[in-house]
């Protein structure tokens, strides 16, 4: 058992050494210059970041792309989440409060693959058709949305189904730590006069801020390595663009899309030290939200006593 | 108000018309009365509509699914028919064909996943939950396992690349099985942890009062006890991983004929639906919609007998 239970260590270890091994050619040609250099390419004279063919490689426009559609996602779902969550542990019937609950469940159990089919077939079709023209005449003006990509593809596509994807683990932690806060903290406020959303405001999210906000943070890291849903939506191309309507390639989605036809050992390579770098951020992100959640929930049941 | 000036006294006149006499009691009552009828109505309208957006985000949650599996059922139950089952895919571009080794190449990724994942899972589990109870080293496990969970299925793949396929020199449906049955132990540990945590104490010290040894008490009572709950939770990361594309499309790679080999590259469902959706061709597009369909049959009957277990009380029935 013991040994089991180590080996969880064990895995952890192997997984970084088997990167840092794999990626060792790439740091060293490149070193730290690789999260972040451009060059221009002799011929057409555009900044360039990612040619494997003349063995360019740069991981500036993946991670772009991944903090853009992370943000994005979590910009939809983090208010969407809260309001489910506060719906569901304050206001609902008890007869939806199962049902709902499951149903929220049943969202994050469906594989991230069929997101994708999803959202390839039928989201960016809607917003080709009916959302992209709209936030193009109202917005337009601020450079976030230009009429340049036609195929409805892109951060904006990756965002959305990225926003879906981490409703469920933002809302069930957040559901968690808000049921984690006493009772007698509840009855207190509203005996004091107060309505219910006062209640809500004032004795439930104010003493559950640090577990929602570990929620939050957590549904970051799902959303910083999601691969397959992403790879399908957000139309692979390695660019940096200020429209959020345009294509672009995120960290995983380049990984996903290249390796198993990349041809020479630097460009397996890169893509590898892609994977560290993604591997390092989420286990930071992850160790992070965890502290939080458990400096909220662990002290729980002490204090209900 | 202290207004300098000849019209002082004339503004005050107004004032006093217009608002009674600002001094007495009943100007003051009436005042606070306004203004807490000014704030009640405030609260009142601020709590209807925080219970408006409360209720709107609900239903822009559900929304999504409700739409998702609407579209599926649509889509997956009128390309569904025997011959997915039954036949190999035809070469790209011709219509017909099925997704037999698809449906058999999941299997055998499953069931090389499961030898893996499942027994280090529950010794992790166990570990977890009874011998290293409250110990340091059990919170740092704990706490790896909710970590390993969240590391990117993607990066699995690569690290499983690395390791079996770069040294094997060929894509092989055992490196998709292992990458897969890495995933599933951090899920399989923890859930069976919570499991045996709900077996009642009562229940251990019996066992320990009657002289049996603490690895007899474990193994035969307590784990004994929590099974259902361990085996729906087993069956919760099997659905998971069955769903898993990024790690196996540089690991099991895909095979357009039968293998059952695990030495050679192996087919898989959802590695089918990534690879038919992006092509050109409608026919395929409907196999993709039939695939996810029989996926999600697959996962949905997971996670409700999960669910049905944990909330028929088959465990706190022992208590």
């Amino acid at each position: 058992m013991l040994l089991c239970a180590l080996s969880i260590f064990g895995i952890v270890v192997l997984i970084a050494s088997e990167l840092v091994q794999r990626s060792h050619l790439a740091w060293s040609s490149f070193g730290l210059g690789f999260f972040f250099s451009t060059f221009t390419d002799p011929d057409t004279k555009l900044t360039m970041f990612w040619d494997p063919i003349n063995g360019h490689f740069s991981a500036f426009p993946f991670i772009y792309g991944t903090l853009v559609s992370s943000f994005l996602a979590l910009l939809i779902a983090v208010p969407l989440a809260i309001g489910l969550a506060i719906f569901l542990t304050e206001m609902c019937p008890q007869i939806l409060r199962g049902p709902l609950a499951f149903i929220t469940e049943l969202l994050a159990a469906i594989p991230s693959v069929i997101y994708g089919l999803w959202g390839f077939f039928v989201l960016v079709p809607l917003l080709r058709e009916h959302v992209n023209p709209v936030l193009i005449q109202l917005l337009g003006w601020t450079g976030f949305f230009n009429d340049d990509n036609p195929t409805g593809l892109g951060f904006l596509a990756a965002g959305v189904i990225l926003a879906i994807m981490i409703l469920p683990i933002i809302s069930s932690l957040t559901r968690e730590v808000m049921s984690a806060v006493p009772h007698s903290q509840r009855e207190a406020v509203l005996a004091l006069g107060a309505t219910r959303w006062e209640m809500i405001r004032m004795g439930v999210l104010r003493n559950a801020r640090i577990g929602i906000v570990g929620g939050v943070i957590l549904g970051l890291g799902r959303a910083l390595g999601e691969t397959m849903a992403v790879t399908m939506v957000i139309g692979n191309t390695p660019q940096i663009q200020r429209s959020l309507l345009s294509n672009g390639a995120s960290m995983a989605s380049v990984i996903a899309n290249e390796y198993a036809e990349a041809s020479s050992d630097l460009h397996l390579s890169a893509l590898t030290e892609i994977g560290l770098a993604l591997f390092v951020v989420t286990i930071i992100v992850n160790a992070l939200a965890r502290v939080l959640v458990w400096a909220v929930t662990r002290g729980a049941p002490a204090r209900v006593g | 108000m202290h207004l300098p000036g000849c019209w002082c006294g004339q503004l005050r006149a107004v004032l006093r018309r217009e608002w009674g006499e600002t001094g007495t009691r009943e100007y003051g009552e009436q005042k606070l009365r306004k203004s807490n009828d000014l704030r009640a109505r405030i609260r009142t309208i601020t709590d209807g509509g925080a219970t408006g957006i409360a209720v709107l985000s609900t239903v822009l949650v559900v929304a999504p699914l409700v739409a998702i599996f609407v579209y599926l059922i649509y889509k997956g139950a009128s390309s569904l028919s025997l011959d997915f089952f039954t036949k190999l895919p035809k070469p790209e571009g011709e219509p017909g064909g099925g997704m037999a080794n698809a449906i058999v190449g999941s299997a055998v990724l499953l069931a090389i996943s499961s030898a893996i994942g499942i027994p280090i899972g529950i010794g992790g589990g166990i570990f977890l939950a009874e011998f290293g109870r409250g110990t340091r080293l059990a919170n740092m496990v704990r706490f790896t396992a909710d970590v390993l969970n969240g590391v990117p299925s993607i990066v699995m793949g690569l690290a499983v690349y690395s390791l079996i396929i770069y040294r094997q020199k060929h894509f092989s449906a055992l490196a998709g099985g292992v990458a897969l049955g890495i995933m599933m132990i951090p899920t399989v540990c923890r859930t069976t942890e919570e499991m045996l945590l709900m077996v009642p104490h009562a229940v251990r010290e019996a066992a320990l009062a009657l002289g049996v040894p603490n690895w007899r008490s474990v193994l035969s009572i307590t784990v004994k006890t929590a099974s259902p709950g361990i085996i729906t939770g087993c069956m919760l990361a099997f659905a998971r991983v069955a769903g898993e594309t990024a790690p196996l499309i540089f690991t099991a790679f895909g095979n357009s004929n039968w293998s059952v080999n695990p030495n050679d590259p192996i087919s898989a469902l959802p590695l089918e639906i990534y690879r038919y959706s992006i092509s050109p061709y409608d026919d395929e597009h409907r196999l993709a919609w039939a695939a996810a369909l029989v996926l999600i049959v697959l996962i949905v009957v997971a996670v409700s007998l999960v669910r049905f277990v944990a909330s028929r009380g088959v465990l706190k029935g022992a208590s």
